[in-house]
């Protein structure tokens, strides 16, 4: 069924929304990303989400941000690694297309995944022309707007909703805090947002900020407030080389398919997508994103799993457990009478 | 920049610096383009690029030259192109001796002045005996010359350089002459092998044959290459001369004036170009004019014909044209003919006066009261302590910006405080704050990197006392003016003459349109009288018209405010005229007429551009035409005419004195007619090329605060055995004024930290993420090391050069939300001949785990490391290290112990001119005192 | 408060439009149907350009009641297609700062603090001692008895951050006055 988990074509409609709406979401191609984090800054400024972090240096080359959170909407990775490890994931990202995975591979039903129409990409010629010793990762991570959304399956009170668009957008004015949904994502997103006050080091009494929403969880609306008025959301505006993509999801999804056959024809197969694969453990993603590495290596979890799919096995072992204990109880009885 | 084949960012990080710019190098790429990074860091740029090569920095000249080299050698230049275009058969004359033949420098070279006198560089003339003299020839008033030679005199001339005398050089068609600049400039370049590029940069042949192939490929009638540069070409000694390799380069491949060609220039401020174009700098009159300097300018005439005399080719030759517009513009009914037009009201240069000289002056107490207008010295200019030491010598100074910016605040906090070396009771210098209205609070304009001036609309009222720099300036005019109103004193006449009437609105804000439409210019007299000028061909030389700064004459047209014009871009092609307006008359690129042959044809159908239309006469084409619009292509100029009618219908480059691209340029640069390369001053490494070790003419001041480290001279070496270079990052601004206040910014990149190889890291012994402590012979900071592969040891001469990053944009203050140490602190005054511009990308350091000393133990680490260096008040001045010096003078003629400088000529006081037997350096190392006053 | 009807309840809702798990129609409150983007509501949109780097981007000044309430990116550029870099992202926190310093404050020679001073009295300050530095440092000849008419008793540095209109002004001035320490970032 498509309620819980497993393809859903159109959550939105599961909602109450009808099938009249677009569903709109991300794809975000960190290949072309620069990490200049505008993003993150437009992000901030949009939502007014306060300032993060301790204003010392992380420890994760420019990273400084950490991770998405209550404050921090979008947030970029980066990655530096050696030739090793590119080799490495040119040889799995090859695994991949050969193996026939799902998740990788145009719509239009090719014979084989990741190339044009009867072409068998995983013998093509594989040195990309400027094989580099070096590179730097970068990638910008956001909510995911999963079409089976952990946050939003376990939200006790109707904060959290799926939107006309099928985004999944917490409502400040009704959330408590309570901060279910924060152990419900698999991603590790939604948060709580604290006092958001920032003691600077020696504390020298700088202007604090005016933090709005203590306490409430917080994430990424994927603009919420500008998609009811025809906008595009203030990160992909922002994006100086659209390596944040926005719009429809299925164009979404399919320029992810483009771009992943194109960047293997030269020879660049450690490319792949995440979140692009409607029968993964959330039903894909509304943000769907192109990646040069393994999962984890952007800090992102390789195979996530909406907690609420279990929940009709739960429910019907349960009814079993009920039923023989009713039985049980019953023979018990019937058997008392004689 | 999106329509070139192959994209070369060189000394820029364009994906960090200008971030919304490089979406063009994307596009690029995204068509097939070939993007290649020649840095000595691995950076945001090199992620996005193809490759990147590792190079030492300071050695552009090699590399580029190395190409020049390779693309001659190999006859890989583009032929037709040169032939056409370029001043490649132009005979020069036969007393000009090369680097090759000097041990690197170039002839008439004065050791005694450290300059060049260019008579020997000059092309020779087409009839016998006679030469195509630069200004040195000419002959003032009183018998005295222009000396074009002399060091220092770049201010002498405005961009346009010393002007030829007219534009008809000796050629040699067949380009086998010895004498023509083609076979000069091969010559010059001979030893510039990809074996000295490994030798010297530090590059691997395969990266340099990667280089090469990629520009060959793609250039010449298909294809075309463009260069993209920053502040890694113009910070250096001799970086004008950087920025004139690629362009020879770029000539020789045929990639100006074509699309997705040329040398993409890349500024870092708002309207940084609109700033040199309409100048706050000392040597320059808005377009381009030059300040008027004592003895080079005495009177009109000679003013005038230094910046072009009417008998050459091209738009320079009307020169007496522009400047009387801007006296008129400037002085209006007191500008007129019988007066020269006011030009005795312009105050004389006799030297430089740029930044670094002024702060010298300051030091002597020479400067009574300093403005700030957005700018925070302190933390961006080199030398960040004597900056801070100058001001504490001022009287006054007048701070106008949003926060209390560290330039404001020297006098309470940072390293002079902290250490005793300044005590806020002892500081007279009075200090007034202004805030300064922000650019959503005032209406005018921006020209932007690319010539392009657009206009900001006012969005709101700016808070409590902030006001724009429109309205104090125009109010501190109108004082001044009320003040000596009743002067007899002619000294004042220029302020009383001044025109200093705008309009002003309810609130009492200038209109800063009147302002706009006052530097566009307008008719005086006539039957036109107050309409604007539509284009500086109009503006006549008799009074008649007006214009503030000719090269924006356009910009209000028909009384419209063409750089508000807002046309969106899906309406428009990729040109995008009529989304706001670049100088000159809306052109987009410039030297476009070099886009078609020398018949007028387009050189390909894929890289078309312009064209002649042979039926209506007249250049086509999606661009405005940078050339006149009816000239036919084999029109042969009219010679006796001059200016614009002297170019021939092939002389694209319009603003030549010969209508042509200069391979080597007789005159316009000080230190030679061809990029040399001279190592850095503070370099270890011997020049590989030649003796003579580094550029001759460069500027330095001695100063017991400003010494330099032993370089190649004298010993200890081992004291500061590394160099590094400062640079941004994309998440701070500059100085930090317009960052490290920002809370969405700090947290970006909220600490100072310096980047090291592993390599170092392993060799002195710090910890990734651990603090070091960087120090070079003026000052001492900490920072964050951040340990990464992006950085590279190179192998160099023989030796392993390790370079160091540090972004500079911290500084030690309480007012923002992120603080540091201020990089600039570390970095000497030494100065490019041509433009005044420090050397901020190659400076010698050590570097130790740690954090460093506080307090007064800070300085004296510092001076501990000068004494162990031994490092006196000439170390690095050694001015000429060729052993065989020209003209039968040897180096024991010259008394190198005073370290006589150009600033000889500037008649600066005695306190830079200290000899090393001088009270401010004294044995056990203690510092002089700044000598505050008061 | 309205009368909230029957037909509002979640529950109801949930029946009505379909949303069977109460995840989306039904749960939504009034306040989310309500939204809207602040751009909207703003009352002027000014067309403006990137205080930052050179690239100049445009941006779209949004204000509200006199106070500028967002900017973004001006989508009809050429230049920049409606994008911003980090910086330009975060001007309206450059133009709305808190630490912004927005009346006059003076340091009296070998002060300790800063002073208030009003706007008026210092700008005539500085007028006088403008002059007067003028008339300390002025060079009427060098040397050789060749007209300088200048003096070096003042000295500007700044340009690059301001308009050009602002930097004719001030190089008209300066110039006027026989100032000729003139300088900006491109120096540097």
């Amino acid at each position: 069924m498509g309620l819980l988990s497993g393809p859903e074509a159109d959550p939105a409609a599961d909602a109450g929304w009808g099938h009249d709406h677009d569903r709109k979401g991300f794809f975000t191609d960190t290949s072309i990303c620069i990490g200049c984090k505008a993003c993150e800054v437009a992000c901030k400024e949009w939502n007014h989400n306060p300032q993060d972090g301790n204003l010392q240096i992380m420890g994760s080359s420019y990273d400084n941000t950490g991770s998405l959170g209550a404050n921090t909407w979008r947030h970029v990775a980066f990655v530096e690694q050696g030739k090793d490890r590119i080799e490495e994931a040119r040889e799995t990202g090859r695994k991949l297309v050969s193996l026939g995975m799902p998740s990788i591979g145009p719509r239009s039903g090719a014979s084989t995944p990741g190339g044009r129409p009867g072409e068998d990409l995983s013998r093509a010629d594989t040195a990309p022309p400027d094989t580099p010793e070096f590179r730097w990762l970068m990638s910008s991570d956001v909510c995911k707007h999963c079409t089976h959304a952990g946050c939003l399956d376990v939200c006790p009170t109707g904060a959290l909703f799926r939107t006309e668009f099928g985004t999944v957008v917490v409502q400040e004015d009704i959330c408590n805090g309570c901060g279910t949904c924060v152990g419900g994502c698999p991603f590790g997103v939604i948060e709580r947002r604290d006092d958001g006050t920032v003691a600077p080091k020696g504390q020298r009494g700088r202007v604090q900020q005016d933090v709005p929403n203590k306490g409430t969880a917080n994430k990424c609306t994927l603009c919420y407030d500008r998609l009811v008025e025809g906008e595009e959301p203030a990160c992909a505006k922002t994006c100086p080389t659209t390596s944040i993509k926005f719009g429809d999801h299925d164009d979404m999804v399919e320029s992810a398919h483009e771009r992943i056959a194109q960047l293997h024809e030269q020879g660049m197969t450690e490319a792949r997508l995440y979140g692009a694969n409607p029968e993964d453990g959330v039903g894909g993603t509304g943000s769907v994103f192109l990646l040069l590495d393994e999962p984890e290596v952007y800090g992102l979890p390789p195979d996530p799993q909406v907690p609420t799919k279990d929940l009709p096995h739960m429910y019907r072992t349960a009814a079993v457990a009920m039923g023989g204990m009713l039985a049980a109880t019953a023979l018990a009885f019937l058997g008392g009478r004689r | 920049m999106a329509n070139a084949d192959c994209i070369i960012i060189q000394g820029s990080n364009m994906a960090e610096a200008h971030p919304v710019g490089f979406q063009w190098v994307m596009e690029a790429k995204a068509r097939g383009a070939r993007i290649i990074h020649v840095d000595p860091r691995f950076t945001r740029t090199s992620a996005n690029a193809h490759k990147h090569i590792p190079t030492r920095a300071g050695t552009d000249v090699v590399l580029l030259g190395a190409l020049i080299n390779h693309v001659l050698s190999n006859d890989l230049y583009f032929e037709d192109y040169i032939k056409a275009f370029t001043n490649a058969s132009s005979i020069v004359s036969s007393d000009f001796q090369d680097t090759e033949d000097l041990e690197g420098l170039f002839s008439g070279f004065d050791p005694e002045t450290g300059s060049y006198d260019t008579d020997s560089w000059q092309y020779s003339a087409s009839q016998e005996g006679e030469r195509v003299g630069d200004a040195s020839t000419f002959t003032g008033r009183d018998g005295s010359h222009y000396t074009s030679g002399h060091a220092g005199a770049s201010e002498a001339f405005g961009a346009g350089g010393p002007p030829l005398e007219h534009g008809l050089p000796e050629r040699d068609e067949t380009l086998q002459d010895p004498h023509t600049v083609f076979q000069i400039l091969k010559r010059h370049y001979s030893r510039y092998t990809p074996e000295m590029v490994t030798e010297t940069c530090g590059i691997s042949r395969a990266d340099f044959d990667y280089l090469a192939d990629s520009l060959v490929s793609n250039s010449g009638r298909e294809r075309t290459t463009c260069f993209a540069y920053a502040v890694g070409w113009t910070q250096h000694v001799g970086g004008a001369q950087f920025i004139r390799t690629a362009a020879i380069l770029q000539l020789l491949m045929g990639n100006v004036g074509r699309p997705g060609s040329g040398i993409m220039a890349l500024r870092g401020h708002a309207t940084i170009q609109g700033s040199t174009d309409i100048p706050t700098l000392f040597n320059l009159l808005p377009g381009y004019l030059p300040m008027v300097s004592v003895g080079e300018h005495d009177d009109f005439a000679a003013y005038t014909d230094s910046i072009g005399r009417s008998e050459q080719k091209g738009y320079w030759a009307n020169s007496r044209a522009y400047a009387v517009n801007l006296l008129k513009a400037w002085w209006g009914d007191a500008a007129t003919a019988e007066n020269d037009f006011a030009f005795d009201y312009l105050p004389r240069l006799n030297g430089p006066a740029g930044t670094y000289q002024t702060l010298m002056r300051m030091l002597d107490d020479g400067v009574d009261g300093y403005f700030l207008l957005g700018q925070n010295p302190a933390v961006g200019s080199a030398n960040g302590r004597m900056q801070r030491l100058g001001m504490s010598h001022l009287k006054w100074m007048v701070v106008r910006d949003f926060s209390m910016i560290e330039s404001a605040t020297w006098w309470k906090e940072g390293p002079e405080i902290d250490s005793g070396e300044l005590r806020t009771e002892d500081i007279g210098t009075e200090i007034f704050f202004l805030p300064a209205a922000n650019h959503t609070e005032k209406a005018g304009s921006f020209t932007q990197t690319q010539r392009l001036v657009q206009w900001r609309e006012k969005a709101v009222e700016p808070p409590g006392d902030a006001q724009s720099e429109l309205e104090f300036l125009f109010d501190l005019g109108n004082r001044i003016r009320e003040k000596l109103k009743d002067s007899t004193d002619p000294r004042d006449r220029p302020l009383l003459d001044l025109t200093w009437d705008y309009p002003v609105d309810e609130s009492g804000e200038v209109d800063p349109e009147a302002v706009i439409a006052e530097i566009n210019g307008r008719f005086e007299s006539g039957p036109d009288a107050g309409k604007p000028l539509t284009s500086y061909t109009q503006m006549t030389d008799d009074g008649s018209t007006s214009g503030g700064c000719w090269i924006y004459t356009g910009v209000y047209a028909d009384g419209i405010n063409q750089a508000a014009r807002k046309k969106p871009r899906t309406e428009q092609d990729e040109f995008a005229h009529e989304w706001a307006w670049a100088w000159p008359a809306n052109r987009r690129i410039l030297y476009n007429r070099a886009s078609a042959d020398a018949d007028g044809k387009p050189w390909s159908e894929r890289k078309k551009l312009m064209w002649w239309d042979d039926e209506q006469k007249c250049w086509s084409g999606p661009d405005v035409p940078d050339f006149p619009a009816d000239k036919d292509p084999h029109d042969p100029g009219d010679t006796d005419a001059g200016g614009p009618a002297a170019l021939a219908g092939n002389d694209a480059f319009i603003m030549q004195a010969d209508g042509r691209g200069w391979l080597y340029a007789p005159t316009g640069l000080v230190d030679g007619p061809l990029p040399t390369h001279y190592e850095p001053v503070e370099s270890a490494i011997p020049n590989p090329l030649y003796p003579q070790q580094s550029n001759p003419t460069r500027v330095s001041f001695q100063d017991r605060h400003n010494l330099n480290a032993p370089g190649t001279s004298g010993t200890h070496q081992d004291v500061y055995p590394y160099v590094f270079s400062t640079y941004r990052v994309t998440e701070h601004h500059t100085a930090g004024g317009m960052s490290r206040w920002l809370p969405y910014l700090s947290e970006l990149q909220p600490e100072l930290f310096c980047e090291i190889s592993p390599e170092l890291a392993e060799e002195v012994g710090i910890e990734p993420y651990g603090w070091a402590t960087v120090i070079s012979p003026r000052a001492a900071i900490e920072a964050i090391a951040l340990v990464t592969e992006r950085m590279t040891p190179l192998t160099v001469a023989g030796q392993t050069v390790h370079q160091i990053g540090l972004p500079y944009h911290w500084a030690q203050g309480t007012h923002a939300v992120v603080d540091g140490d201020s990089v600039n602190d570390l970095i000497g005054m030494n100065l490019d001949a041509n433009t005044q511009i420090q050397n901020s990308k190659v400076t010698a350091c050590t570097i130790r785990p740690g954090r460093r000393p506080r307090g007064k133990a800070r300085q004296e680490l510092v001076e501990q490391l000068q004494r162990e260096a031994g490092l006196t008040l000439s170390t690095g001045d050694t001015r000429v290290t060729a052993p065989d010096f020209p003209e039968g003078t040897h180096p024991e003629d010259i008394d190198l112990s005073t370290g006589e400088t150009i600033e000889e000529s500037f008649d600066l006081p005695a306190h830079h001119r200290q000899g090393p037997q001088s009270p401010g350096l004294s044995e056990d190392g203690k510092h002089e005192q700044g000598g505050e006053e008061d | 408060m309205p009368r909230f009807s029957f037909l509002e309840w979640p529950v109801v809702r949930q029946l009505r439009d379909g949303d069977i798990l109460g995840r989306g129609t039904a749960v939504t409150s009034q306040h989310t149907r309500d939204k809207k983007p602040r751009t909207v509501e703003a009352d002027h949109v000014a067309h403006s350009v990137c205080p930052y780097c050179a690239v100049g981007c445009g941006q779209l000044v949004y204000s509200k009641d006199g106070k500028v309430t967002q900017i973004e990116g001006d989508p009809d550029s050429p230049i920049s297609r409606g994008r911003l870099c980090p910086k330009g992202a975060a001007s309206e926190q450059l133009v709305n700062s808190p630490r912004r310093v927005t009346t006059v404050r003076y340091r009296r020679p070998h002060g300790t603090e800063w002073e208030d001073l009003d706007l008026e009295t210092a700008l005539d300050m500085i007028a006088d001692r403008f002059l007067e530095a003028r008339r300390r440092h002025w060079e009427e000849t060098d040397e050789k008895g060749r007209t300088l008419r200048r003096t070096m008793g003042i000295a500007s540095l700044g340009g690059a951050t301001i308009d050009n209109e602002e930097n004719y002004l001030a190089k008209k001035l300066f110039t006027a006055a026989g100032a000729v320490q003139m300088e900006n970032q491109a120096r540097i």
